[in-house]
């Protein structure tokens, strides 16, 4: 990826998680450290890799994308208003009584989302049905799904990862946010999903371990994942959760609280700074 | 009179109704006895075996609906409707997707299993979900139509079918519509409103009633949800006292739809015909009597129904 590409892509991304936590600071309600930890994969997805049209999204033969970790919905309504799918500004009526953009993603409300989310381990399941019907439509259409690492102590997932081997449903690709924390702390203190690429090795997936918030790792994992035949692939992605907001950094009391005021300010401050150093190098 | 499980009905109306590509049968390793077999003899590549996980099961019917299939996932009603309940919630019902849930082995009837396959809470859960249709035919040709019916119907049913053969109460002409009751005997007494198996014990319910003189209508509710409130609020009118019949427990089943409906369109005494207990092991027949799903008892409440009148 040019050096150009990839600062752009960066400034989208802090663009997006500025948007994710207006969204949460004037709901006084939701999820931003999973929001922040995923900004930079949901960009590079919707930016570079699957082939989707604001204009046009229920094209059957749309790539798809299922947010199983669906609380992490902030992060996803900014990427789909970036894209185009709707106003960005719209991201204030964030779980508002008469908001379209409900806590949770909503297939029925939201243009863009393409599975309703939020029970967790559903999601991914669901993204392994819309695989199965490109494989049954002999459609080259692909699917991706993010989990949380947390999420991964949900028995469905486990269902799903025997499913998408046992079919060789090789067009789902599977991002694993592996940040480390969950709403009770440390994941392996609550309840140890490690090691995650062993188990889904041991599923029969293919896997990849990369960072979360490099887009040159990014890009090689997508490709990689791409020319994979005969499996699924899941790319395990460690990242950062609250990443680029110093005071929601690797803070599991991020998981699902608002910040105030004044938490918010200098968040957007900080943001801002990224961007602009981001802006002056390019 | 012929005799045949609604299981039976249901594979038989896949294979026949199940040209349409965009129909896929899922099933969670149960396919000789939920009777999807006959669907992946005649089309293989639509069926897909999904192994025993039952919740994935769901979530992946849905991911198949949200891409354009008619899905037609197959389990017991026990993993269906009971271990798969809130994937069907989240994934089918809130979504409003095209998936049609065929739950076999419902009730008492599964006989010699016992408690822990025989489910008697699915009405009551399905019949919870919004956007949910739930629909317990009553023998072989109201299965077969239901099936079809699902098929041509855009968005979320649940169907219960049983194990037991069950004999017809419908003729060949027979005309069936999601969401109307069935009116197959008038009476002045009293109103026998019955579902799924319980339909032919209504009618031998009425018979009973008739050599002691008294008049029993006799109304079939394949489609518990949406219900037909206009033949039952008509019935509670013009025989004031219902008894309702089902394989199910008394909470949350056709005797709670009934009442919901009797209570705000026109109050009248309503018994209600089920159980409260598990099941467990035994023959059918002789469950039925232990549990009083009897034409016997059906008439003993239909009774004291009219007896309740002011």
């Amino acid at each position: 990826m040019d050096t150009k590409r990839r600062l752009e892509l960066a400034i989208i991304a802090n663009k997006v998680r500025k948007n994710a936590l207006t969204g949460i600071f004037n709901a006084a309600s939701g999820h931003p450290g999973g929001s922040l930890s995923i900004a930079d994969v949901l960009t590079y997805l919707y930016f570079e890799v699957m082939n989707v049209d604001p204009k046009n999204p229920k094209n059957p033969d749309r790539d798809r994308f299922v947010l199983s970790k669906g609380h992490t919905a902030p992060a996803l309504y900014s990427v789909l208003a970036e894209k185009g799918f709707f106003p960005a500004e719209d991201i204030k009526t964030l779980r508002k009584v008469d908001s379209y953009l409900q806590g949770h993603p909503d297939m029925n409300k939201v243009p863009g989302v393409d599975m309703s989310t939020g029970s967790l381990g559903q999601g991914v399941s669901a993204a392994g049905g819309m695989a199965l019907a490109a494989k049954l439509d002999k459609k080259d259409y692909r699917v991706y799904t993010i989990l949380g690492d947390g999420e991964l102590e949900e028995g469905q997932v486990w269902e799903q990862a025997m499913f998408a081997a046992h079919y060789k449903l090789d067009n789902l690709t599977a991002f694993i946010d592996f940040n480390g924390l969950q709403i009770d702390g440390d994941i392996t203190k609550v309840m140890n999903p490690t090691p995650i690429d062993k188990k889904f090795e041991a599923f029969g997936w293919h896997v990849i371990v990369t960072d979360a918030h490099d887009f040159d790792a990014l890009e090689s994992a997508v490709a990689e994942a791409k020319a994979t035949k005969g499996k699924p692939t899941a790319i395990i992605m460690k990242s950062v959760k609250g990443k680029n907001v110093s005071f929601m950094e690797n803070n599991a009391g991020w998981h699902g609280a608002a910040p105030n005021e004044e938490q918010y300010n200098q968040a957007i401050a900080e943001l801002d700074k990224i961007i602009a150093d981001l802006e002056a190098q390019k | 009179m012929a005799k045949k499980a609604t299981r039976e009905s249901y594979g038989a109306a896949l294979a026949e109704f199940g040209a349409d590509e965009r129909i896929v049968v899922l099933d969670a390793d149960l396919s000789k006895s939920t009777k999807t077999e006959v669907f992946l003899k005649k089309y293989p590549e639509r069926f897909i075996n999904m192994g025993i996980a039952e919740g994935n099961m769901m979530s992946v019917a849905a991911g198949l609906a949200a891409a354009g299939k008619t899905v037609f996932a197959s389990s017991f009603a026990m993993f269906a409707a009971g271990r798969a309940f809130e994937q069907i919630r989240n994934s089918i019902g809130y979504t409003n997707l095209n998936v049609k849930i065929s739950a076999t082995h419902a009730g008492i009837s599964v006989g010699e299993d016992g408690a822990s396959h025989q489910c008697l809470e699915d009405i009551a859960l399905m019949r919870s979900i919004p956007n949910m249709v739930v629909i317990n035919p009553a023998d072989d040709i109201e299965a077969r139509l239901a099936v079809k019916a699902a098929i041509d119907h855009e968005g979320p049913v649940y169907m219960r079918f049983g194990r037991l053969a069950v004999e017809d109460v419908n003729g060949e002409d027979y005309k069936f519509e999601i969401g109307k009751g069935v009116e197959l005997t008038d009476g002045k007494d009293v109103t026998i409103v019955a579902t799924g198996l319980m339909v032919a014990m209504a009618l031998k319910a009425r018979e009973i009633l008739a050599n002691e003189g008294i008049s029993a209508r006799v109304v079939n509710i394949h489609t518990i949800k949406p219900i037909d409130a206009e033949i039952i609020t008509k019935a509670a009118k013009e025989t004031g006292a219902i008894v309702t019949a089902e394989e199910h427990y008394i909470m949350g089943g056709l005797g709670s739809a009934v009442t919901e409906v009797v209570c705000a369109n026109a109050p009248c005494p309503v018994k209600i015909v089920g159980t409260d207990r598990f099941g467990k092991s035994g023959k059918p027949a002789e469950l039925f009597e232990e549990y009083g799903l009897t034409p016997e008892n059906i008439a003993k409440n239909a009774k004291e129904a009219i007896a309740l009148k002011k």
